[in-house]
């Protein structure tokens, strides 16, 4: 291997590189596009969710309990409504994803001392949205329940006693529970799948295409010099678009960063190779830019996008899914980046993740070198 | 063999029986050649006979079938880097990067073939003169004219002085003028003991070459210099016959007795005969007797059209036949 030939391909593909106002455009802007469509575009939070209610008591003690409604963060009252009908309604639109029905004699059961049910009619169309709003529903009419029991109690001077158990929760490393702390770390793993697999599968095939590669291969610089020295500039390229996503993650969305940015570089740097190999390879084989593009979107992106535990959680997926996604190399690195941010895990914890990734980076960089032959058969 | 003028001359191209297959078509069949140091080897043709597949095994970039090449004392099987290294190479396609600057591409293909650091600057300028492309080096490469392109396609390969180049169709698609500069590019490169293989399609340029192979379907069917090949490979004599009416002419002469082929050229026939001496008068009265006004007949020396036509005109009957 001759360093002088490792940098002329180097250096050449950088030239076209800056002069593809395309691929330009994909590298500096890119990383920041994904970061904040991700930040402000995806919230997994249910928050605000619009409820009509039909209160047909009218009542202090119904006003009262709407109030609680109100005052969680997860349901905003939309509109008070007079009628069932106008109530069915808004649920058949989508107006309203909760109705709330308070019977007519709410306030009389209650002075009773007698049990009284609410109604919550819930759009079930959406089961993940259904099941938050039942459970925050429950939570909130069991708190005024509670209230309701105490203030009873104490009108009677009877000593409050403390229930018998209850669950103190703490959340750890995403304090807040924001799904922003949760998906922005992972946006880093599409970059670079971007970055890495989907412009370098066009390099070799465009090279192909254009009829550049015949003249290429005829000098003496070896099949290993233009792979390097191709990948070499992405590989830089990759590596600065980690800073720039990880940057605007950390000081514009304040998305905890509790490790080091050696960790997160080094794991980055792993999976930037794993990548590029994978790219490389592809585009040895396609050898039309266009197809190369296709299967690296189909490969890299996409399961980077939708089995890597980016949005979906692992956990949660049928156990043969989860099965595949032990081949994916983007599963191991955006398990990574969410210890690395938000557990502030170091380097030697990480080797569930970090070992994983080498191997992968190992093989591929194997079966890249091994792909690409100075023959035109 | 016949006397060649620089037979002293080492040889650095050599073809022993190479075969290249791909699949059932045998794309280079059995071809043997040799080409000496500062000679200018022709290799015609036309489209789909051979020429760019038997070039691109020599420069290693197609690995033979079977048989034997040696370039530049490299065996193109066994040590490919080491014939790349001796070598240069300019494809049929233009085949530089069009979104690189002129001075781009020439700093790229110096640094391909390790051109040293402290010659690089001198051989640069060495191909921006030869090219003449001075002045022009921060042209984007994709925007110069054809016939600049080919220039600065060479200038890149011939960068490393290398011993050998491998030149496909050199001036497809270039004007006359701009060809007959290129040749003569060509010609002050072997003078400096540069042995150059060129490739084409174009008979007149075939004039240009001091050897020659005329291959067809995969084989060679001709070797020599232009005149050798112009004296010894005509099967037969030609005629040359202006007359009228051209059109009922010509037809009326592929049946004549002792005509092997008949052709137009230009205002007048080209005709393919055993011995001319014997077939003038008897044609002459063959037109006559069918009303066709005769101004001239006489025996030309044939052009090496004329020759590669009579060669492979047989080849053609000769595979018809069951």
């Amino acid at each position: 291997m001759r360093l002088t030939r490792l940098l002329a391909v180097a250096h050449k593909e950088v030239l076209q590189i800056v002069r593809d106002a395309r691929s330009l455009i994909i590298v500096v802007l890119m990383p920041a596009v994904l970061v904040l469509l991700f930040g402000y575009g995806v919230n997994l939070d249910l928050k605000g969710l619009p409820v009509y209610v039909l209160d047909q008591d009218g009542s202090q003690q119904s006003q009262d309990m709407l109030k609680h409604f109100q005052a969680s963060e997860y349901f905003h009252i939309a509109r008070v409504v007079t009628g069932y009908a106008e109530l069915t309604r808004a649920l058949d639109d989508g107006h309203a994803k909760m109705g709330i029905v308070i019977p007519w004699d709410f306030s009389q059961r209650l002075s009773d001392g007698r049990p009284v049910e609410v109604q919550a009619l819930v759009d079930g169309s959406d089961d993940n949205t259904a099941n938050v709003l039942i459970g925050y529903a429950q939570a909130v009419v069991q708190g005024y329940s509670a209230q309701i029991q105490i203030d009873w109690l104490r009108a009677r001077g009877l000593s409050i006693q403390p229930a018998a158990m209850s669950v103190e929760t703490r959340t750890w490393y995403n304090e807040d529970l924001e799904s922003s702390a949760f998906i922005i770390p992972g946006v880093l793993a599409l970059v670079m799948s971007v970055i890495g697999a989907f412009l370098t599968s066009l390099t070799i095939a465009r090279e192909w295409e254009r009829g550049t590669m015949e003249q290429l291969i005829s000098t003496p610089v070896t099949a290993m010099e233009i792979m390097l020295g191709k990948l070499a500039p992405y590989f830089v390229l990759g590596m600065l678009d980690t800073v720039i996503s990880a940057t605007i993650a950390i000081y514009w969305f304040h998305v905890p960063f509790r490790g080091s940015w050696i960790t997160l570089m080094g794991a980055s740097a792993l999976f930037m190779v794993v990548v590029l190999a994978l790219g490389f390879f592809i585009s040895v084989l396609a050898k039309s830019q266009f197809a190369a593009s296709q299967i690296a979107l189909l490969i890299t992106f996409l399961p980077a996008f939708l089995l890597s535990g980016f949005l979906f959680s692992i956990e949660q997926m049928p156990i043969a899914l989860q099965w595949i996604t032990r081949i994916l190399p983007a599963r191991y690195y955006v398990s990574a980046l969410k210890e690395i941010f938000l557990k502030g895990t170091p380097a030697r914890m990480l080797s569930a993740e970090l070992i994983p990734l080498a191997v992968f980076a190992l093989v591929l960089a194997v079966v890249a070198t091994r792909s690409f032959h100075k023959r035109l058969e | 063999m016949p006397e060649i003028t620089n037979s002293v001359e080492p040889i650095s191209v050599e073809v022993a029986n190479l075969v290249k297959r791909f699949g059932d078509f045998v794309a280079v069949d059995q071809i043997n050649l040799e080409v000496r140091k500062g000679e200018v080897f022709g290799f015609i043709g036309p489209n789909g006979a051979g020429k760019s597949t038997t070039i691109r095994m020599l420069c290693g970039l197609l690995k033979p079938t079977s048989g034997r090449a040696m370039v530049a004392g490299f065996d193109v099987s066994k040590n490919p880097e080491a014939v790349r290294q001796n070598i240069g190479y300019m494809s049929q396609k233009f085949s530089l990067y069009n979104d690189l600057t002129v001075i781009e591409n020439l700093r790229l293909f110096a640094g391909l073939y390790s051109v040293p650091q402290n010659i690089l600057q001198s051989r640069i300028e060495w191909a921006l003169t030869m090219a003449n492309l001075k002045g022009q080096e921060n042209l984007i490469t994709g925007t110069l004219p054809g016939g600049w392109k080919q220039r600065l396609a060479l200038g890149c390969a011939v960068l490393h002085k290398p011993p050998v180049i491998f030149l496909d169709e050199p001036t497809s698609g270039v004007d006359p003028i701009t060809r007959r500069q290129f040749w003569d590019l060509i010609h002050q490169m072997a003078e400096e003991g540069v042995t150059v293989f060129v490739t084409t399609h174009y008979m007149e340029e075939a004039e240009y070459c001091n050897r020659l192979a005329l291959i067809f379907r995969g084989k060679i069917v001709a070797l020599g210099t232009p005149t050798e090949l112009k004296r010894d490979s005509m099967k037969g004599e030609l005629l040359l016959v202006e007359c009228a009416p051209l059109g009922a002419a010509v037809e009326a002469l592929q049946s004549a007795p002792g005509v092997m082929d008949a052709a137009v050229f230009g205002n007048a026939l080209h005709l393919v005969v055993e011995d001319a001496a014997t077939a003038m008068p008897l044609l002459q009265k063959f037109l006559v007797d069918r009303k066709i006004a005769v101004s001239r007949m006489e025996k030309i020396r044939p052009s090496l059209e004329d020759v590669f036509v009579s060669l492979t005109t047989g080849r053609d009957t000769e595979e018809r036949k069951p």
